[in-house]
């Protein structure tokens, strides 16, 4: 595995203002750029994990028998691949989101909105062998959120991932092509360039829709490191 | 093509990465057989104003005992080397392990209004290295504190004391 640095100006800064929370929790130090070494380059190993077959279909896996989730049906699938474009196989993806009402099934949350008895809001996939993952759910409500002002989420789903090595690690989220939202989101805003944002947006793909049964959207991953990115201007690199 | 930006994991991330009755990745890492000397690790997560951050969540990652990473040859294989760790009101975390055969555990911080994970290390011992180096005169932001078998190991997201965060 090699690694390379992170690219200036691509991940979101520290500190974003327009998102209030940063000002209080952004480092003021800049992080210490470093070559990854043995600890980095490992990972954590799932292989022992094994999925429960309801894991991956939050339509139903918090649902009563016969029950399911209330909103817009949903698949959401895609490849996870390094920077050098070879497939990540056995990468665990892990996902979480509100109800199609804008609610999350979680104690902070005092939205107006619902919650759905049927839809607990979390999951996780594996990559098969050529990297693909896919998951069903219902399309998640946009939510307002204290910022200061009239500040509302769009339609997301918070993604983690994990690839081989520990530096890999991903935190992210997707959202949603058309999303009027969208564009108004401090927090994706907090991405710098237009380029970078465009990656966090899943697009619809009529292809992989299930007729008279779900929408598809695509989303693929991209984790660092790949034969493409050697790590070229650091003296220490491994 | 280059990696997908990362956004913070938000104050629900509980939902996702620390789910009720799901123990794949507790706080926990001393698994049935696993060989090493019992060690705890914890501490607590503050803000710049020194507030608790008590919607936080830490990542441990360490080798075993003899210093292999799992997955690694001739690593223990009961020893997984990696825990989550949910923060409590008091914005404090606490892991129970093993003490690792290498200088330092691998930590990282998720939360609310942290856009991309930041990364550390706790230090067990000192060590000659190029971390510590670079972190200079604010390398001991990364040294833990013994108390008998508890190393503790306080994050200072910003500010008087702010710990030193590393960009592998
Ligand atoms: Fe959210």
């Amino acid at each position: 595995m090699s690694i390379g640095p992170r690219p200036e100006g691509w991940h979101p800064p520290a500190l974003t203002p327009a998102y209030r929370s940063t000002r209080l929790r952004a480092p003021s130090h800049p992080p210490l750029a470093m070559p990854p070494g043995p600890a980095e380059e490992a990972g954590p190993v799932f292989g022992h994990l094994s999925l429960g077959p309801l894991d991956g279909d939050l339509l139903v896996n918090h649902a009563a028998p016969g029950e399911t989730a209330i909103g817009p049906r949903i698949r959401v699938h895609g490849t996870v691949r390094d920077e050098g474009g070879r497939p990540v196989p056995h990468a665990l993806l892990e996902l979480w989101q509100a109800n199609a009402g804008g609610r999350y099934r979680h104690a902070r949350d005092g939205y107006l909105a619902p919650l759905d008895p049927n839809f607990g809001g979390c999951g996780r996939v594996m990559t098969d062998a050529e990297g693909r993952y896919a998951f069903r759910t219902i399309q998640p409500g946009p939510y307002p959120w204290p910022n200061g002002g009239n500040d509302w989420r769009p339609m997301h789903v918070h993604l983690s991932l994990f690839g081989h090595a520990f530096a890999q690690r991903l935190v992210t989220q997707l959202y949603f092509e058309g999303d009027p939202l969208t564009p108004l989101c401090p927090i994706l805003n907090a991405v710098p360039s237009q380029a970078a944002r465009d990656r966090l947006v899943a697009r619809l793909d009529m292809e992989g829709t299930v007729p008279m049964d779900l929408v598809a959207w695509r989303f693929d991953v991209v984790l660092r490191g790949g034969a493409q990115t050697p790590f070229e201007n650091r003296a220490e690199g491994l | 093509m280059r990696e997908t930006p990362s956004q913070t994991a938000g104050p629900y991330l509980h939902i996702g990465l620390a789910p009720e009755g799901r123990a794949s990745f507790g706080r926990d890492l001393r698994a049935p057989g696993v060989r090493g000397e019992a060690m705890e690790l914890g501490g607590t997560v503050r803000d710049g104003a020194g507030e608790p951050c008590g919607d936080a969540l830490i990542e441990l990652w360490q080798p075993d005992a003899a210093g292999r990473f799992p997955g690694t040859p001739g690593a223990d294989s009961a020893f997984g080397g990696y825990g989550r760790c949910a923060c409590d009101a008091a914005g404090r975390y606490r892991f129970e392990t093993i003490r690792p055969g290498a200088p330092f555990v691998s930590l990282l911080v998720f939360a609310r209004g942290i856009n991309a994970a930041l990364h550390t290390r706790a230090y067990l011992e000192p060590a000659e290295d190029d971390v510590l180096r670079a972190a200079g005169d604010r390398a001991g932001t990364l040294m833990a504190a013994w108390d008998g078998a508890t190393a503790r190991f306080d994050i200072r997201l910003q500010g008087t004391g702010e710990t030193v965060f590393l960009d592998f």
